[in-house]
C-alpha cells in the first residue's frame, strides 16, 4: 500500500534536530542520536526489539521471529531511511524510522517504538520531534503513519505534534504532515 | 464445504488466489471466485479473470468465477447469505513501505457483516 492521496496544505516546521539530550519525566538522561550506520548500534537496537512486549506491536510489527527481525531491521536501516534512537546510557530504549515509498523523493513512513520500561516518559515526544527535525534537515517534505484507531494516546500525540487525520475509513487511521523543507534557501 | 473467494486484483488479493485455490485442490471445497470491484486495482478485471482461470487450471480445480459489480463488501456478504456459502475468504491486507499491515475497507466491511466464517489469507 501508499500513503495519502493528499498531504495537509500548511507546513510545520520548527522542530529540533539531533543530537539532543532531554530528561524524561522520570529523571533519566536521554540522548537522541542519528544511526551511525555501525553494527554495534544496530545490535544495541536489536536488543531492544528483541526485549519488546509483544502487546505494544503494531500491525505486525515489530516481528518476533528472529529472522523476520533481521530482516525488517535490514528493511528500515537501509541507507534511503532516516532512524534516530533514544539512549540510557548504553542500552537503545525508544526508535523513530522514517521509510521512504519508493525513493529519496517520495514521501516518508515513520514509526515510532519505545521500550516498555520508558514508556509514559515524554520520550515518544521527544523522538518524534528530533526525527521530523532532522527529516526536514535532509529535505523531506511529506511523512506518514497509520495507526489503530482505538489507539488514542499514539493518536492524540500525533496531532499535538502536527499529525492531521488523511484517512479514516479503514481499521488503521491515516495520518499525515508536510514539513517545510530545510534544505531550500528562503531568501 | 462451499467457499466464496473475493477478489479486486490488489497483490493481496492475488496471493489470496493462489492459496485458496492450492487448499481447495487439496480438500475439495465447492469454491466460487468473486470478482469485485476495486478502483485501486493495478489489474483489469480481465486480466484478474485471466489469472484465475491459469490458477484453476493449473491446480485442476473446478469453480465458477463471477464478475460482481457494485459494492464489493455489501455484494459479497449478500451473496453468501443468498447462496448457503460457508465461508467468504478474502485478501488478508496490504503492507506499508516498512512492514505495517494495513487491513482494507472491503475486508472491515465483511468481518462486521457476514453471518459466515471469513478468512483472511496472509
Amino acid at each position: 500500500m501508499t500513503g495519502p492521496e493528499r498531504y495537509p496544505d500548511d507546513h510545520t516546521d520548527g522542530f529540533p534536530s539531533p543530537p539532543r539530550t532531554v530528561e524524561d519525566a522520570e529523571g533519566r538522561t536521554i540522548e537522541l542520536r542519528v544511526y551511525d550506520g555501525s553494527d554495534a548500534e544496530r545490535e544495541a537496537l536489536q536488543a531492544m526489539y528483541e526485549a519488546f512486549d509483544p502487546a505494544d506491536r503494531a500491525q505486525g510489527i515489530p516481528p518476533s521471529r528472529p529472522s523476520k527481525l533481521r530482516g525488517w531491521l535490514d528493511r528500515i536501516l537501509d541507507e534511503d531511511c532516516f532512524n534516530v534512537f533514544a539512549w540510557d546510557g548504553d542500552d537503545v530504549v525508544g526508535h523513530v524510522t522514517l521509510v521512504p515509498e519508493n525513493g529519496t523523493e517520495s514521501p516518508y513512513e515513520l514509526a515510532i517504538f519505545v521500550l516498555q520500561s520508558h514508556q509514559g516518559a515524554g520520550i515518544g515526544t521527544a523522538l518524534i520531534e528530533t526525527a521530523l527535525g532532522y527529516g526536514a534537515e535532509q529535505g523531506i517534505t511529506q511523512v506518514w503513519l497509520t495507526v489503530e484507531r482505538w489507539n488514542r494516546a499514539a493518536v492524540g500525540l500525533y496531532e499535538k505534534i502536527g499529525f492531521e487525520t488523511t484517512d479514516a475509513e479503514s481499521f488503521e487511521l491515516e495520518m499525515a504532515i508536510r514539513l517545510d523543507d530545510q534544505t531550500e534557501s528562503t531568501g | 464445504m462451499k467457499v466464496l473467494l473475493g477478489i479486486g486484483g490488489s497483490d493481496d488479493s492475488i496471493r489470496a488466489l493462489e492459496q485458496v485455490v492450492a487448499r481447495t485442490a487439496e480438500v475439495g471445497d465447492d469454491l466460487t471466485v468473486a470478482i469485485v470491484e476495486n478502483p485501486r486495482s493495478p489489474r483489469s478485471r480481465e486480466e484478474i479473470a485471466e489469472r484465475t482461470r491459469e490458477e484453476l487450471d493449473a491446480a485442476g480445480v473446478d469453480a465458477e468465477i463471477r464478475q460482481v459489480e457494485g459494492d464489493p463488501g455489501s455484494e459479497l456478504v449478500d451473496m453468501a447469505e443468498r447462496e448457503g456459502f460457508d465461508e467468504i475468504a478474502l485478501g488478508g491486507g496490504q503492507t506499508s513501505p516498512m512492514g505495517k499491515i494495513n487491513v482494507g475497507s472491503i475486508a472491515e466491511f465483511v468481518l462486521l457483516n457476514a453471518h459466515t466464517s471469513v478468512k483472511l489469507v496472509r
